[in-house]
């Protein structure tokens, strides 16, 4: 692994810390609060994603990271903040506005279109489909071409997830690892600048995990930006180059993997209260690497 | 009893106007309901729209049909606005409350005496058919079909009626088999993730509720130019739900199910009618009266429904599972 400080002076501005400045970033969120009643879901003063690459977004349950997911793509929204991608105030404008300009999410709790097909699903995921509107829509051959490609670019996306078996099946017979399959690769349709994966693992097939990694991979040497939240630290770990840590709300720890998981603030957010309990507890998978196995490889 | 008389009545009913009328409206609901997932409780107020709106066009504007036709429909879209833009950004369960509501205020609003001038009050509309049965180019005559007889003009409006359902069915066909039908299947399966992928899904749920919404309008004209005239107390919730369970008997996300679904529906209808009056005129059903038996439609009505809902969900001719009320 290469040495930590060269690595950090590549992607961030002066050295690691919660809500440092990035050399090139495609995200960038200021004073993002979101309260539930009393609870304060998020609360993040400052945080940049940097283009290009992967981040991973961890933290324990409840820390806020899909809430977080939600507010930046318009979902939901903040009591108060802003934030900007490439440039473009994001504040207050609507999910499909966001999505349009190269910023798609999958969802936690995967959103696969049951009742229709897998091919169908892939479909929707393009943009700029002329026949999406209603007057081009009753005359096929001013959207046909499109289709054809749109269809094209689909089959080549199944094949890459292993799913061009199932094209015609209905998206309800996939396995919940499949389903998370098809989302990310619906997502990838409108090839995004940024793709924003919340816990694109969660459910997959352990045999899946090691081309679902790779997939990410390909992504970043295709120029996009991915930012993932993941529990998996094997996965963090291995496909990261910035990790970026909240716990209740906040951005407590951030920086390349190797030191990150070292970081006492880390260890203090998944710990909580309880420093007796084994760091592994908190991966819900308790075959995979615990962050103190990782910690310890990578000492 | 006269079950020869029953059967050609009930076989009458088939592709009578009032099937016509339900099956076009049942069409419109199939868009609302059984492809975008909206629910509209409130079908028959389209219906009333529309028809209202080309016999006002007809008789106080004193346009020409196809115009007053245009103004039915225009009505028809501007009452799906006024419908679809405070509640389709909401839960789906607001339309339902809202387009239900509307439509019982939508039948009182047009008894209004204040609008009389205008609406004809509690009594209606009537004397606005002239232009249509002037364009009856079928020599007045008796055609006889075998079970039945119709008149040059009984023929003219089945004639139209079909023609529309037919006209009607392509369109549906080329929409729901195009990338605009694609979004609205989306959204009937989840809006957020449809969303997600950069489709303004609020926009989608107007058009589709505009969309459908017209084809229940035109429902309505045919109605109303078949009896030449419009009253307030045929748009009400019996209405729509008729409606509902033409739709879901045929299956709500295709585009025969309507049709067909109308034509069984209203034909099994006219059939237990027909054998039930026929029993209490015998005297075999003491316990009823032959004013019951209309009423008794009714319950067949919300029987059915209930029944389709627990048992076959995707109607008669729906794929397995494509059409759900949860998840
Ligand atoms: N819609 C909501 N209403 C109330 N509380 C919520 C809502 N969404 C999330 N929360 C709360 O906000 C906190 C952060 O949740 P979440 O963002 O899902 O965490 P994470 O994804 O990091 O596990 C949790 O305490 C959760 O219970
Ligand atoms: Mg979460």
């Amino acid at each position: 692994m290469a040495d930590p400080t060269t690595e950090v002076k590549s992607i961030a501005v002066g050295s690691a810390g919660p809500g440092c400045k990035k050399v090139d970033p495609i995200l960038v969120a200021d004073k993002v609060r979101r309260q539930f009643g009393g609870l304060t879901a998020v609360d993040v003063e400052h945080v940049e994603i940097p283009r290009g690459l992967i981040t991973a977004l961890i933290g324990p349950n409840g820390a806020g990271k899909t809430t977080f997911f939600n507010l930046l793509t318009g979902f939901d929204k903040p009591n108060e903040g802003s934030w900007s991608f490439e440039g473009k105030d994001l504040a207050g404008v609507s999910p499909y506005r966001v999505a349009r300009m190269g910023m798609i999410r999958t969802f936690q709790l995967t959103k696969a279109l049951s009742l229709l097909t897998v091919i169908e699903n892939m479909r929707l995921g393009a943009q700029k489909q002329p026949g999406e509107s209603f007057l081009t829509a009753l005359i096929r051959p001013l959207w046909i071409k499109r289709e054809r490609e749109i269809t094209e670019t689909a089959d080549a996306l199944l094949k890459r997830f292993k799913l061009d078996a199932k094209r015609e099946d209905y998206a309800a017979s996939l396995s919940g690892g499949q389903r998370k399959l098809l989302e990310m690769a619906r997502a990838l349709m409108s090839s995004p600048k940024l793709v924003m994966l919340d816990e694109p693992m969660a459910g997959v097939n352990p045999a899946l995990t090691q081309s679902l990694l790779d997939h990410i991979k390909d992504l970043k040497s295709n120029g996009t930006t991915v930012l993932f939240v993941e529990h998996d630290m094997h996965m963090v770990r291995h496909i990261s180059d910035w990790v970026i840590v909240m716990a209740e709300g906040k951005v407590v720890a951030e920086g390349p993997p190797s030191t990150v998981m070292k970081d006492q603030a880390v260890i203090d957010a998944y710990l909580g209260a309880h420093h007796d309990t084994d760091l592994g507890a908190v991966s819900p998978k308790t075959d995979t690497t615990t962050l103190r196995a990782t910690a310890k490889e990578t000492d | 009893m006269d079950i020869l008389n029953i059967l050609s009545l009930a076989l009458g009913e088939m592709i009578s106007p009032t099937t016509i009328t339900f099956v076009l409206c049942a069409m419109g609901l199939s868009v609302h309901f059984g492809y975008t997932g909206l629910l509209n409780f409130g079908q028959a107020a389209f219906a009333a729209v529309g028809a209202y709106g080309m016999a006002i066009g007809l008789i106080t504007f004193q346009l020409p049909l196809w115009l007053a036709v245009i103004m039915g429909l225009v009505c028809s879209a501007i009452f799906a606005l006024i419908l679809g833009i405070p509640t389709l950004r909401l839960r789906a369960d607001y339309l339902a409350i809202v387009t239900i509501a509307t439509s019982e205020v939508f039948r009182y609003f047009m008894t209004t005496i204040g609008f009389a001038k205008v609406t004809g009050g509690s009594n209606g509309l009537s004397q606005f058919g002239k232009q249509f049965w002037a364009l009856n180019p079928i020599p007045e005559a008796d055609y006889n079909f075998g079970f039945v007889t119709y008149r040059s003009d009984q023929l003219f409006v089945l004639i139209v009626g079909w023609g529309t359902i037919i006209l009607g069915a392509l369109v549906l066909r080329l929409l729901m088999r195009s990338p605009w039908g694609r979004v609205l299947k989306g959204i009937r399966e989840d809006e957020d993730a449809v969303r997600s992928l950069g489709k303004n899904v609020f926009a989608y749920k107007l058009q589709s509720l505009i969309i459908g919404g017209m084809f229940a309008s035109i429902g309505g004209m045919i109605f109303v130019l078949n009896l030449s005239n419009v009253q307030p107390q045929t748009w009400t919730t019996n209405f729509t739900f008729t409606i509902w369970s033409v739709l879901l008997l045929g299956g709500a996300a295709t585009i025969l199910g309507p049709i067909a679904g109308g034509m069984i529906f209203l034909a099994l209808i006219s059939l237990t009618q027909g054998i039930m009056g026929a029993m209490v005129e015998m005297g075999w059903l003491p316990f009823l009266s032959q004013p019951d038996v209309a009423q008794i439609r009714f319950i067949l009505i919300g029987l059915s429904l209930m029944l389709l809902v627990i048992f076959r969900p995707q109607g008669m001719f729906g794929n397995k599972r494509e059409t759900q009320f949860n998840g």
